[in-house]
This record gives C-alpha cells, sequence and structure tokens, in this order.
C-alpha cells in the first residue's frame, strides 16, 4: 500500500490484484468486543438479564428459580414489553414515543364502552379499538414526517390529547371484572392461559413474544426493515439511496400505534378491567423506553435489536421480582435501573466510537 | 448531431436568497464522457441533483432521450436508468456493504417466503456485491457484512461506484467520485468510468481534478456562477486554460 512510486506500473502488471482490502484494523480484546457488540447489540441486555436472573436464584433459591416464579415475571412485563416493542420501532428511526402507554389505555377504553355504551359486539369494537390505535399513529406519523414537528414534541401533545380524551370519553367510568366476563369474554381473552408444569403463559405473554419475534424477522430480513433501519441512520442519506422516507415513517408510526392498542387489549386480559386511570398512561411511555435504552437501542436511530428491548423490560421485571423477594427497599429497583440506563448509553456511545 | 440523451433546459434552483442554478443549459449525447468542472460552489452539485430527482428545479424543464420527464425524488431517476454517485455518498453508516448496495432495490426469495414473508434473498444480494466490489478490487472475499461505517473513506467511495455502475443502464452521474481516493483507488475508478463507456453508457463526471478530467472526458462542461460558461474539448485547451475559464480568469471560448 506504500509503494505509491510504482503505483502505475502495479495497476498495469496486477491489474487483479487488490490493492484496498478491508482489513479489520482495530486489534487486541476491547476492539474485539466492540466488534462483538456493534454486530450483536442485545448481547449486552441478554448477559445481564442471565446474570441478574442467576444471582437471584442463588439468593433465594427454589422460591425465585422456579417456572411460576419466572413465568410470574413474564406476566408482569407483558404490557411494558409490548409497549417496548412498539417504542422499539420509532426508536430506530431516531424518533421517541411519548404517547404509547396512553394511546394503550384509551384503546381500552374504547374497546370497553364501544361494547357497554353502544352495544356493538365485543369483537368489533375490539377491532375498531385496534383501528384506532392505528389511526393516532398516522397522526403522529404525519406530523413527524410531513409537518416536520419533532417527535418528542409531536408525541408530547398527542400523550396529553389522548390521556384528556381518555378521561373525556370514559366520563371516568372503570368496567368491572364481572361485566367484562358475562359480556365481553373476548375482551379478556388474553388473560386466558396455558400452564405447563408449574410455568403459566397468559395469551398476552404469548402474543408479546410473537409480535417480539415476528417484528424481529421483519427488521432482519425485509426491505422494510432494512429501511426503517436506514431511515434512522441518516434520512437524507436513505432518501438519495431510493428509499421512501415518508412512506417507511408512516409505516413505522402507524405500526407503533397499531402495537399500542394491541397493548390496550393485553392490559384489560391482564387487569381484568377497563380502567381509564390506569398507570400505564402516566408512566407506559417511561418504562417503554427504559426497556428499549437497557436494550441496547440508540437513541440517536439506526441501531439495535428489538431482542434487546424485551431483555430490557425483562431485566426491569427480573429487579423487581427479586429486589421484592428478598425483601429489599423497592426504591432500590429505581436505583438499580436508573445506573443501568446510564451505563447502557455510555455504552452505546463507546460501541458507536467504531465509526470513528 | 444525435440527439443527446439527457437535457436540461433553463434550469434553475434557488436556496433562499442562493441562486445556485441560474438558468443553467446542460446536455449529454450518448456514448460520451462528459466532465463538469467549476469552482467551488458554482452548482456542480445541485445541477446533477436537478437532473437526478434529487432535487426539483424552481423552473426549467429535463429531457431523457428527447421525453421530458419529471422526477419527484431519485427513485424516479433510478427507475429511468439513471444512476447517481452523490458527494455525500448517500450511505447509511451502520448497515452493511450489501444493504447499502441494493437499498431500495432488494431481492427477494423466490417461492413462499420471498412473496407472502418477503423474505429477502441475502445470499444472492451479497454473492452480487461481492462480485461487484472484486470487478473493482476494492474487496476481499469474506467481508461483505461489515458495516460501511468501519470503512476508510476511499472504500466507502468505491462502494458507491461499484453500486452506480452495477445498476445504471441509461446514465452514471459522479459526483466527485476520487474525491476521498488514493492514487491507486482512483486509477480504478477512472478505469471503470472507462469500462463503463466501452460497455456504451454514458457518464457525467464532475471531478476538480483536471488530469484525470483531460485523461478520460470527450467533452468538458465548464460551469461558473450557477450556469454553463462553455462546452471545451479536452484536446483543443490545456489544464490551465480550463482553469482560467472556471475561474474567469480568462474569457470564454465563444461557441
Ligand atoms: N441544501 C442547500 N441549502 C442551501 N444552500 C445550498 C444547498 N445546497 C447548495 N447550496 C448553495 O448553492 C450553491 C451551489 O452549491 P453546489 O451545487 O453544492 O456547488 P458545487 O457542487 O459546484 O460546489 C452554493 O452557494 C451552496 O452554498
Ligand atoms: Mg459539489
Amino acid at each position: 500500500m506504500t509503494d505509491s512510486q510504482s503505483y502505475e506500473d502495479v495497476v498495469k502488471d496486477k491489474g487483479e490484484t487488490q490493492f484496498a482490502q478491508f482489513e479489520d484494523e482495530r486489534k487486541g480484546f476491547l476492539g474485539t468486543v466492540q466488534h462483538t457488540l456493534h454486530v450483536n447489540p442485545a448481547l449486552v441486555p441478554l448477559i445481564i438479564l442471565v446474570t441478574a436472573i442467576a444471582l437471584f436464584g442463588m439468593l433465594l433459591g427454589q422460591r425465585f428459580f422456579s417456572a411460576g416464579t419466572l413465568t410470574l415475571i413474564l406476566q408482569q412485563v407483558q404490557i411494558v414489553g409490548v409497549l417496548a416493542a412498539a417504542q422499539t420501532l420509532v426508536i430506530l428511526t431516531a424518533g421517541i414515543d411519548l404517547s404509547v402507554g396512553a394511546l394503550a389505555v384509551l384503546c381500552t377504553v374504547i374497546m370497553g364502552q364501544f361494547t357497554f355504551r353502544y352495544g356493538l359486539p365485543a369483537e368489533l369494537s375490539l377491532l375498531i379499538g385496534l383501528c384506532f390505535g392505528a389511526l393516532v399513529g398516522a397522526m403522529n406519523g404525519f406530523l413527524v414526517s410531513r409537518v416536520k414537528i419533532p417527535p418528542f414534541i409531536t408525541t408530547l401533545g398527542m400523550w396529553q390529547i389522548v390521556l384528556a380524551s381518555t378521561y373525556l370519553f370514559s366520563r371516568n367510568e372503570t368496567l368491572r371484572s364481572s361485566q367484562l366476563r358475562e359480556e365481553a369474554p373476548s375482551l379478556l381473552f388474553l388473560g386466558n392461559k396455558v400452564s405447563i408444569g408449574g410455568a403459566n403463559f397468559t395469551f398476552g405473554v404469548i402474543l408479546m413474544i410473537l409480535i417480539v419475534v415476528a417484528l424481529a424477522y421483519a427488521l432482519r430480513s425485509t426491505a422494510w426493515g432494512r429501511h426503517v433501519y436506514a431511515v434512522g441512520d441518516d434520512p437524507e442519506a436513505a432518501q438519495l439511496a431510493g428509499v421512501n422516507v415518508h412512506k417507511t415513517l408512516m409505516s413505522v408510526y402507524i405500526l407503533t400505534g397499531l402495537i399500542c392498542a394491541v397493548a390496550g387489549w393485553v392490559m384489560i386480559g391482564r387487569f381484568s378491567s377497563v380502567s381509564p386511570s390506569a398507570s400505564t398512561g402516566v408512566i407506559g411511555n417511561i418504562q417503554s423506553i427504559t426497556a428499549v435504552v437497557i436494550g441496547g437501542i440508540s437513541l440517536f436511530g439506526g441501531r439495535g435489536s428489538i431482542y434487546g428491548a424485551f431483555f430490557g423490560a425483562m431485566i426491569v421485571g427480573v429487579f423487581e421480582m427479586g429486589l421484592r423477594m428478598a425483601g429489599a427497599d423497592p426504591q432500590w429497583t429505581f436505583m438499580l435501573i436508573g445506573m443501568l440506563i446510564i451505563g447502557a448509553v455510555g455504552l452505546d456511545q463507546w460501541i458507536r466510537k467504531v465509526s470513528a | 448531431m444525435t440527439q443527446p440523451i439527457l437535457t436540461g433546459k433553463n434550469l434553475v434552483k434557488r436556496y433562499g436568497k442562493v441562486t445556485a442554478l441560474d438558468h443553467c443549459d446542460f446536455e449529454l449525447y450518448p456514448g460520451e464522457i462528459l466532465a463538469v468542472i467549476g469552482d467551488n460552489g458554482a452548482g456542480k452539485s445541485s445541477l446533477i441533483k436537478a437532473l437526478s430527482g434529487a432535487v426539483v428545479p424552481d423552473a426549467g424543464e429535463v429531457f431523457l432521450e428527447g421525453e421530458q420527464v419529471k422526477f419527484h425524488s431519485p427513485i424516479d431517476a433510478r427507475a429511468a436508468g439513471i444512476e447517481t454517485v452523490y458527494q455525500t455518498l448517500a450511505m447509511s453508516p451502520a448497515l452493511s456493504i450489501a444493504d447499502n448496495m441494493f437499498m431500495g432495490r432488494e431481492i427477494r426469495k423466490e417461492g413462499f417466503m420471498g412473496k407472502y414473508l418477503k423474505q429477502l434473498d441475502k445470499k444472492k444480494m451479497e454473492d452480487f456485491a461481492r462480485q461487484k466490489l472484486s470487478d473493482l478490487g476494492l474487496m476481499t472475499i469474506q467481508n461483505i457484512n461489515q458495516a460501511v461505517e468501519t470503512l476508510s473513506g476511499g472504500q466507502r467511495q468505491g462502494v458507491a461506484v461499484a453500486r452506480a455502475a452495477a445498476f445504471g443502464s441509461k446514465v452514471i452521474i459522479l459526483d466527485e467520485p476520487t474525491a476521498a481516493l488514493g492514487v491507486k483507488e482512483s486509477r480504478r475508478v477512472l478505469e471503470l468510468i472507462l469500462d463503463v463507456r466501452s460497455r456504451g453508457i454514458p457518464i457525467i463526471l464532475i471531478s476538480h481534478n483536471m488530469p484525470h478530467v483531460f485523461e478520460v472526458a470527450d467533452r468538458i462542461h465548464v460551469h461558473r456562477l450557477g450556469k454553463r460558461l462553455c462546452v471545451i474539448d479536452p484536446k483543443d485547451y490545456t489544464m490551465s486554460d480550463a482553469v482560467a475559464f472556471m475561474t474567469g480568469a480568462k474569457e470564454a471560448p465563444v461557441q
């Protein structure tokens, strides 16, 4: 490479020689680690998750390390898990969605009230709820992509609008378990469970896992997925390279809204009720962003794996359950989660340095 | 004279108060290498962006093979067979070389997986990308899945040029394709340009490198202050003449 004097000869004599080889120049152990994480961004949260389960298992024994407890954790994270899947899509495009939790709650209210107030069949109300979620997603997408309002602002506004609509539309009315069970069992469908040994999988948990696996496939193995990453990485470059950036953003926000509505359906199954004041409306956004960030997905867009977000949600669930069983003050959970968030973002900065 | 393959007439593009293209005309003829030279900020990139759909001109018309075309995005121009290497390269740094080469024109698997589950045929795309890069002498075989951000500037440029050369069917536009390249890589790109011309595909080459321009160009479009100043034949003028025209040090020849 340094023999520049004779370059004309090289070119003429050895026309076939490869003179600009794509060598990996980062050497040593740290370089290898950095590269591995760059290629497999979900590895760190997976390691943390497995370590946390192992540690609590050793500390608490069978009480924690049992099929029953571990699947209970899954049940406790199912709502946040589904919301985190939705949040992942938006964050991969370098956006953020503060309206996810509130939208899920509004969809539960729509599914419930359309059945009980307007007397529609529960299945139809469910469908209307899902369509409504997609519609709100489309509004977010339009405001971000066409009107060019930053995603943070768009969804900050939408969060408040959706939250207020929830109270206004529901008239602050809660639908109780007995009502739902008798007149709208399909709204409770995702609360059903299958038990294998001591393990209990609710349909909501199974649906969460299916959503994560399906999105992982779509993001990795379809053109749409490649476009989502490209748009998050550098929208101008993606546009010039032949990606329809507007269409990609719209599809992401619509899908996010739809998944939020699914999260609403999961919520009804989990709580056996429809409550406009469910805490998810207020903290669902922060919970989902926390899972995504701990999951190693870059807030700058274009980097990360949706499995990471799932592991992130599980890590939070394992900490909550483990520390509660160990009798620790719940504040320790928040303390640990806070440290993990900062650690994860620091790690992301380091991983992204390979581009330097 | 034959009909131009790509024509721009009276193109105007303004960015706020800056007029990047000021009633600019442009012609590219079949089978030729047309160099576009001009000072920084003369509007060369704006010209090729107007021709390739990356910007929509405020006024003026573009014709491809005599038919008026209105490109609203680079996707339209690509569909018409015009392939561009932009000065900024238009790569997604975190994605792989193969992903980048096929961005916006991915190949799906055949059969059920491709048709209903839209699964990409990664192997096919990787093989193709590997082939194109080794044609350019830019590649060792095992690294086609490397993220573009791990490549050097020259290697990235090589990938962008390979992408355009692989897919361009009517016109290939290269905006300063050798700016970040070393001597040997530049030579490769020049050979590739000549190779593309021998396949009958005309090329627009924007470059600051006068020896390169004079080596490969059939005609030179001198761009100054947002419009075409003149078109010269490299056999009739010296490099210092060309530089004098583009900087305004010398009157342009009467056409
Ligand atoms: N996106 C843009 N926004 C504002 N001004 C621009 C933009 N693109 C180009 N310009 C301006 O237009 C003029 C021509 O730029 P350009 O076409 O890039 O010239 P060249 O490629 O010949 O260096 C310059 O003054 C530049 O600053
Ligand atoms: Mg330029």
